[in-house]
């Protein structure tokens, strides 16, 4: 079967690769692209560990296709910490101890980047509501609302809309 | 081996195509079928993705509302002239999920899901279909009665429905994961009021039944009954008579069944 | 977080540097920035993909196999069945000289769970591997099963497993593993009350955010790589070479990162079986659980079957406590041998009582393997003892928490296994809990001290 052209900006870059039609966003990203950071934990559209943004869009690359993207901007979180400096919502999640395993962790940064571009000022039920889609098996949830409720609050918000705005 | 992609901008060409290949499948947000073909459902070959911008629009026209059956959830939530639909539409899934999931998608969802149908039979909807019989509309009720029975290569492209006046529409999706979990139930009603007393009712459940439903003995009961607690409870009573809900994962028949009065109650008396 | 120095003071030596502090896991820099490289997170040119043929019986005899139709599939690379596994026998509790080996990697005669291993499909592409699976027959006869514990122990059920002859482990104390101590009808005899419960607990999925799988990719002087999720990493490797019959050093696991496992993570179930296709096609093969799997074919917690049957003086002394616990161990032993055996030891809970009777069942039913999980053999005794705590002191009319200082066990006192209690401290916990939960306790029960016995 012929490959067909899908043409996209990722993290900012310009990228043009042949893939097998049928592919979806994520294996396009992790096997195409080598961009590791969204992941696979179900497959159906349930977990959210691959969301990623698409036109600031949160969306579950797994049950998207990549031929449904095309001229399309993608984030994920390795485009998060420019120039080495982490982002605030990273800083946040390091500062809470909103991480263990870790898988659920690019994920809930995506959903989490979607909703502070759109909402700069989010409470509580805002929050809950943006980390809907996204499991995590390990902390409880609590230390990350309040991480991000804490970028939420402080200036650092300002950055991140700024940031956002690709 | 890989699963071919075709569009179509011709809903003609699209139901055609998909009427002659079994292994073609209508694309919409991707939460259903995409993940069918994740999980190894091998009897998917090709995607057929209906491209066209009124797919996506929607029309207000004096109080008349069309969907393209590709807007997606989260279109609706921010859709000022659908203001009453917004929490239907926050309900269904996290954020991401609202990104992808269709209007036509989710009259497909098998129950517990497919919450915004409920909301849509309980408006009346009326549904567009573009088959090899050429278009035609059905009504919402009888489309869910026979949407395992649609000819192949049928296709929804939009719905359209009256909207109700701003105060006679109420929504609860009651679920045990929170917020945006799969429902245990969820109610869509339409209750019109003058002086006290119901003059028209319209119910439906959702994850109550094989597909949203109306509750036909309840809106008989609810009609000319006066807005007290005890008319509502004995209204209320009948509830359970058009309802045939499966246990599963989420709660089991003998729990829906005895919540349903419960939250119909609170729902009507707000 | 505070550290109370009051308790134990003359053992206290206040030189902690790190306990009480808070810091930062070595880890979450990584985990923030997604870096962390869980086992799928490579790019591998070449790579095939394992999709395994399972059983859609709960209980049937394998008549025959047939993969012609399947092999001939384009982008099949290499069929394997249990004659391609040279050792094919689970082996996890023999390295611990636990025994025992009643489980194949791969079914021959018979398949005992709903999903067991039968045939294995190394393809190209997963779409290309899963219409391979589709293409391969197995004729079974069904046989009858068998689902709960006690039914599988009466005579006449179905056996499931021929290795144990009955379907239950047979320790070296036979049918259960026993604890006995004093005389628990003598004890019965004397108490005011009894009170006989029955408490169950269905099998728990751990459902880890990241699937089970790994990766086996073949290295240079032949050796083999194994990207895996294992939380334990020597046992895996060990399990592996025993199975694939090759020496250890020829295996290079690389793990330690797992996205969250909670005692799933252990079996070692995929990594044979991968490396083995890595070693017959010579090629790097993926092995990645669906989230089915994860959910139905991965093991999960035992179901237990709990009776407690207590004898209770007026004045809230437990005199006796017989206890019957039955695992449900799935078709295999995997560690519920092990598991069984530590409940033994963990019942009658941290209470001094002068008669007791353990007797805890390690049974087999044609059920999804069970495994470790949180506390294995010890987090379902607990909940069991506890609520039984709560209903005892009920009985009585005394207070739940001062009911437990009644009965708790002290140093010097005798357990039920023989051992004397030592380093007890679960009265002085319970005296900080009462004031931190603010539940009022007599001043009696203040005074009482883990190292006094009871009067």
């Amino acid at each position: 079967m012929k490959k067909v052209p899908v043409q996209m900006t990722v993290n900012g870059e310009e990228r043009a690769e042949f893939v097998d039609s049928g592919t979806t966003l994520l294996k396009f990203l992790r096997d195409k692209i080598g961009d590791l950071t969204p992941k696979a934990g179900c497959l159906q559209g349930t977990c959210g560990t691959c969301t990623v943004l698409v036109d600031g869009e949160p969306r579950l690359a797994c049950i998207t296709l990549v031929e449904d993207c095309r001229d399309g901007t993608i984030e994920t979180i390795a485009g998060l910490s420019a120039d080495g400096k982490l982002h605030p919502l990273q800083q946040a999640l390091l500062d809470h101890f909103a991480a263990q395993c870790g898988f659920c962790t690019p994920g809930m940064l995506m959903a989490a980047k979607a909703l502070l571009d759109a909402n700069p000022h989010p409470d509580r039920a805002d929050v809950e509501d943006a980390l809907s889609g996204n499991i995590c098996r390990c902390t409880g949830y609590e230390p990350i609302i309040r991480a991000v409720l804490s970028v939420s609050s402080s200036d650092a918000c300002r950055d991140t809309a700024e940031r956002g705005a690709v | 081996m890989t699963i071919a992609y075709q569009t179509f901008s011709d809903p003609q060409a699209a139901s055609r195509f998909l009427a002659e290949r079994r292994e073609a499948r209508l694309l919409g947000g991707g939460t259903i079928l995409v993940r069918r073909v994740n999980e190894g459902d091998i009897s998917i070959g090709t995607y057929v993705r209906l491209l066209g911008p009124e797919l996506r629009q929607i029309d207000v026209a004096d109080d008349m509302v069309r969907l393209g059956a590709g807007v997606t959830m989260s279109t609706i939530a921010k859709a000022p002239a659908l203001a009453f639909l917004a929490p239907v539409a926050r309900s269904i899934g996290g954020p991401a999920v609202r990104s992808a999931a269709t209007v036509g998608g989710n009259l497909f969802a098998r129950s517990p899901h497919g919450d915004f149908g409920v909301a849509l039979l309980v408006l009346d909807a009326v549904v567009s279909l573009e088959s090899l019989e050429g278009f035609r509309e059905l009504d919402l009720q009888t489309f869910f009665k026979s949407r395992t029975q649609l000819a192949r290569g049928s296709i929804v492209t939009a719905v359209r429905f009256r909207r109700p006046m701003p105060d006679d529409f109420r929504f609860v999706k009651i679920s045990r994961v929170k917020p945006n979990g799969a429902a245990v139930l969820s109610i869509a009603a339409v209750v019109s009021r003058t002086e006290g007393r119901v003059s028209a009712a319209r119910v439906a459940f959702g994850a109550m039944a094989k597909t949203p439903v109306r509750a036909h003995a309840l809106e008989a009961a609810l009609t000319g009954a006066a807005l007290t607690p005890h008319e509502i409870e004995r209204a209320v009573a009948s509830a359970v008579l058009d309802t045939s809900p499966s246990s599963d994962a989420i709660a089991s028949e003998w729990y829906r069944k005895a919540v349903l009065p419960v939250h119909l109650r609170r729902l009507l008396w707000t | 977080m505070e550290i109370r120095k009051s308790y134990f003071a003359d053992e206290r030596h206040d030189d902690l540097k790190e306990i009480g502090q808070s810091r930062q896991r070595s880890d979450t820099a990584g985990h923030v920035r997604g870096i962390t490289p869980f086992y799928a997170d490579r790019r591998i040119p070449g790579l095939l993909h394992l999709r395994m043929v399972r059983s859609p019986h709960h209980h049937a005899r394998i008549l025959r196999i047939d993969t012609s139709a399947a092999e001939r599939h384009p982008g099949v690379k290499r069929i394997i069945v249990a004659k391609d596994v040279p050792h094919n026998v689970y082996t996890m509790l023999s390295l611990i000289n636990f025994g025992p080996e009643d489980e194949p990697v791969l079914a021959f005669d018979k398949v005992r769970w709903l999903g067991e291993p039968v045939v294995a499909i190394v393809a190209d592409s997963e779409r290309g591997a899963y219409e391979a699976a589709a293409l391969v027959r197995v004729d079974y006869e069904e046989l009858p099963a068998v689902f709960d514990v006690e039914d599988a122990l009466k005579p006449g059920a179905p056996l499931v497993n021929e290795y144990h002859g009955q379907n239950y482990f047979r320790y070296d104390s036979g049918a259960s593993r026993k604890v006995k101590l004093g005389d628990v009808e003598a004890g019965f005899q004397r108490a005011d009350y009894i009170l006989e419960q029955r408490y169950d607990s269905s099998p728990i999925e751990h459902a880890p955010t990241e699937t089970t799988g790994c990766i086996a990719v073949p290295d240079q002087n032949n050796r083999l790589i194994c990207y895996t999720p294992t939380q334990a990493i020597f046992f895996t490797l060990d399990h592996a070479s025993i199975i694939l019959d090759i020496p250890g050093q020829r295996l290079h696991l690389i793990g330690g990162t797992a996205g969250g496992a909670f005692g799933g993570k252990v079996d070692s179930t995929v990594e044979p079986i991968t490396l083995l296709a890595a070693m017959l096609t010579g090629r790097p093969v993926a092995f990645i659980y669906s989230r089915y799997e994860e959910m139905q074919i991965s093991s999960a917690r035992a179901a237990e079957r709990i009776y407690i049957k207590d004898g209770l003086t007026k004045d809230g002394q437990i005199v006796a406590r017989q206890v019957r616990c039955y695992m449900d161990s799935g078709a295999y032993s995997r560690l519920s041998p092990y598991g069984a055996q530590k409940t033994a030891g963990h019942f009658p809970g941290p209470y001094t009582i002068p008669n007791v009777e353990i007797d805890c069942y390690c049974v087999y039913t044609n059920r999804t393997p069970s495994s470790s999980m949180r506390g294995f053999g010890i987090t379902i005794a607990d909940f069991a003892l506890e609520v039984q705590m709560d209903k005892l002191a009920r009985i009585i009319g005394m207070d739940p928490l001062e009911f437990r200082f009644i009965n708790a066990y002290r140093d010097g006192d005798m357990k039920a296994h023989r051992q004397l209690t030592e380093g007890a401290a679960l009265i002085e916990c319970m005296q900080e809990t009462s004031v931190w939960a603010n539940w009022p306790i007599e001043s009696r029960f203040l005074k009482m001290s883990s190292r006094q016995k009871r009067a």
